[in-house]
């Protein structure tokens, strides 16, 4: 668990690093790949091997599923083959990507976020746009050439679909859906004399939480008997922020990449945060540990995270974080994450898309849109929704007779049907019409994790008793705007106008390298050229 | 030049994996003396979490440094302190071989049970005699709250035996899993199951720490089930007691 945080640390610099490699890149490698045109037929007689780059949960049904869609597709298709490279990270994904366009060694296939896909398309043509391939009568979406059942474009989810819509042009598919949930210990809730509202508010999670944090005259949590309760925690506070601010109808950012997070607003949602934390009621997760493992230790009242990470949830979860003895019995309820204003809900949509990467060989492309249009159809996306709390992103699938009995068996297990998996799946797909994305543009990632740095690094300075006033939140602005380089706007950010500070020492290396290097040719060339004149 | 190069980052890289993994140890037998405004491993244990603490230890291994932070095992007489992405350069990194004296300024911090100093603390070597403490021998601890109490610390376990920590697809059992449910390769973290006395516990060979390249991490590679063996490694918790181990030594 550890590990994620590592490589989200890691992640944040490397991106900032490889977001400024991305215009080197383009003038090298992918500059030369012409624009991506639709052939007149596929060719079946050549040969194709493809390279499809997937993560997994570190969920081996997940790998299993990415690989018998694989060996199905090559039994359709034999003349394509397609090798699996797999990593459970997908920043990791990004930055392969990154460093493989300087290189024009980009995979043909990538799960990825359209946040990454908006990074990628700033290289000359380096990812296929889909428009006219979705359309294309003979290989398009359920084309009259593609050799299995694929989703026609009218049986895909359109809100999914307008995600990976990237300045204006469609440059990915999405894969599966998913959003964020609060998981209740709802046994713990109705103890203290509370009912859980039909619509889950922001006053009502504090109220309770605070109420969760007295204590006996052994200092023990009444409301647990333990020593340890930390009523609300949450997962992700890029999430939370970003969230926060949409239900406000506050700024974070526009399509046209303009910064607007660092607002008033932002610093009265911030500040509301403070007392909660004063009194130990709220953490996250890079702060104290997996709100999973606390809530069904029974040291945590409302957990939100990921509705694909569900089957963490509950003590009658499959997975397990903790021992077996530490496990409190309780009921979970699943619902939306609190709002401001219950008449309009309001919450993020995410999960992992599809990118198809241009080649020479507009062949190629076309057998890697083949081989997307398969992960599309029923089988793949029935069976890899089930793995997690995710949703099919197409309507064939969510409609299909196997789907609906998949939502009917809640509770019949603690695997394939568990109850909590399926409460949230359900709420995610009641719910389709409430949710939202943040726009996408090169560079978005980097916003986002400003915005859960804003609220960590206030959860660290209360608990760490600094004061934290105006003054603290300007500076926590600038710090959190240097730190993730992000000017005003996307054109300062573009253009480099923000101090960046020193190269790393690796970039330093190697721009002395190159330039060493001019320098040898330079001298070679003069002497050859004096040579040449003494003849 | 190339080839010169290539030939000393293998040597550094092989020095501090040796460094990290050979178990050796050492003990100068000075008792530790604490500058001024230094806390006592006492306390620091009983420090609030969150408080500001100041602390002199030893490094005795270092699990990773990226961009300019570190995270070490150290460890002086009286006890263990988990340092977790300290601000240190990469200068700074090379000069902490296995021994070293640091001074640490920062605040104390509770992750999933794992007492550390928490992200962002400050490192300075301080001039002393190198300590690299003893493996102390938790065998009959593993399983009692006693456990708890040497957090962090370099152990050693006796006569463990090696469990199946789950199955293959074909239901045969497995003495090791990459990754924590075997959805890992070669290179991620190793898991494998022991039985100490009456009770089962998990041990990881933290490849950050011991990469793939070093003994344990090819030993715990070659366990059977039903293996007897001697584990050295810290003890890290991670909801319980979750040791890195650093050295297995089959019977």
């Amino acid at each position: 668990m550890r590990k994620i945080i590592k490589a989200g640390l890691c992640h944040v610099m490397l991106t900032a690093f490889l977001f400024l490699l991305i215009p080197l890149g383009g003038c090298h490698g992918s500059a030369g790949l012409p624009e991506f045109r639709i052939p007149e037929s596929f060719d079946t007689s050549r040969s194709f091997e493809l390279s499809f780059w997937a993560k997994n949960d570190t969920n081996r049904s997940q790998v299993n599923i990415y690989k018998k869609a694989i060996s199905d597709f090559e039994s359709i298709y034999p003349n394509i083959k397609v090798n699996l490279r797999l990593y459970t990270d997908y920043g990791k994904i990004y930055n392969d990507v990154i460093t493989n366009i300087s290189t024009g060694t980009t995979p043909n296939i990538c799960i990825t976020y359209p946040d990454h896909i908006a990074s990628y398309i700033t290289g000359s043509n380096v990812v296929a746009p889909l428009e006219g391939l979705m359309d294309d009568p003979r290989y398009g979406l359920g084309g009259a050439e593609v050799r299995f059942d694929a989703p026609k474009r009218s049986e895909l989810v359109e809100k999914f679909m307008d995600e990976c819509v990237v300045s204006g042009m469609q440059y990915g598919v999405p894969f599966m859906r998913s959003t964020e949930a609060c998981y209740i210990n709802k046994t713990m809730v109705e103890s203290m004399g509370y009912r859980i509202p039909e619509s889950l508010t922001w006053d009502f999670i504090w109220e309770v939480s605070d109420a969760a944090m007295e204590k006996d005259e052994n200092g023990l949590f009444k409301v647990n008997g333990q020593n340890v309760m930390i009523p609300f925690m949450y997962k992700s506070t890029d999430n939370m922020m970003i969230q926060m601010l949409k239900q406000k109808g506050a700024g974070y950012s526009d399509s046209e990449g303009n910064i607007l997070l660092f607002n008033d607003d932002t610093k009265e949602l911030l500040c509301s945060i403070v007392p909660h934390v004063v009194n130990g009621a709220f953490s996250t997760f890079k702060t104290t540990g997996y709100p999973g493992n606390f809530l069904n230790a029974g040291q945590c009242i409302f957990a939100i995270d990921s509705t694909a990470g569900a089957t963490w949830m509950g003590s009658g979860a499959g997975h397990q974080d903790i021992a077996e003895e530490r496990i409190v019995d309780f009921e979970t309820v699943v619902m939306p994450i609190p709002q401001f204003d219950s008449e309009n809900p309001q919450m993020i949509s995410q999960g992992p898309s599809i990118c198809v990467f241009n080649k020479s060989d507009a062949q190629e492309v076309l057998a890697s849109w083949l081989f997307t249009q398969y992960l599309l159809t029923n089988d793949v996306q029935i069976a890899y929704s089930q793995t997690e709390g995710y949703i099919p992103v197409t309507k064939k699938a969510i409609e299909s007779d196997k789907y609906r009995d998949y939502l009917t068996r809640a509770g019949e297990d603690s695997e394939l049907y568990y109850r909590v998996k399926i409460d949230a799946v359900r709420m995610l797909l009641d719910n389709i019409d409430n949710t939202f994305i943040t726009p996408v543009w090169n560079g978005s990632t980097s916003l986002r994790d400003a915005a859960g740095n804003l609220i960590e690094s206030t959860v660290k300075s209360v608990r760490r008793k600094e004061t934290v006033n105006d003054a603290y939140f300007e500076k926590l602005y600038s710090d959190t705007a240097s730190l993730y380089r992000l000017g005003q706007n996307r054109a300062d950010t573009a253009s480099g106008k923000k101090e960046l500070g020193a190269l790393p020492g690796a970039a330093v290396t190697l721009l002395a390298a190159l330039a060493a290097a001019w320098i040898v040719i330079g001298a070679y060339a003069a002497i050859r050229a004096a040579r040449e004149r003494r003849r | 030049m190339k080839r010169i190069l290539a030939i000393m980052l293998v040597a550094v890289m092989a020095l501090a994996a040796f460094s990290a993994c050979s178990g050796e140890t050492k003990n100068n037998g000075d008792e530790d003396k604490k500058g001024e405004g230094v806390m006592t491993h006492a306390e620091y244990i009983a420090a609030e979490k969150d408080a500001a603490v100041v602390i002199e230890t030893y490094v005795q291994a270092k699990q990773s440094w990226w961009e300019d932070k570190a995270t070490l095992y150290t460890q002086d007489k009286d006890g263990a302190y988990f340092i977790y992405n300290a601000s240190c350069s990469q200068e700074l990194y090379d000069k902490l071989v296995a021994g070293t004296k640091i001074k640490v300024t920062g605040f104390k911090g509770e992750y999933s049970g794992e007492i550390e100093i928490a992200e962002g603390a400050t490192i300075e070597i301080e001039e002393a005699e190198p300590y690299l403490a003893p493996a102390f021998d938790a065998t009959a601890l593993f399983g009692t709250d006693e456990l708890e109490k040497h957090m962090n610390e370099f152990f050693t376990v006796k006569d463990a035996v090696v469990e199946a920590i789950g199955q293959d697809d074909d239901g045969n059992d497995l003495a090791f899993f990459y990754n924590y449910n075997n959805s890992g390769e070669d290179g991620n973290d190793l898991y494998f199951k022991v039985k100490i006395g009456e009770n089962s516990f998990t041990f990881t060979v933290e490849s950050y720490l011991c990469d793939n390249t070093t003994e344990v991490y090819n030993a715990v590679k070659n366990l059977k089930v039903g293996d007897v063996i001697d584990v050295e490694g810290f003890l890290y918790w991670y909801e319980g007691a979750n040791p890195h181990v650093t050295s297995v030594v089959v019977k």
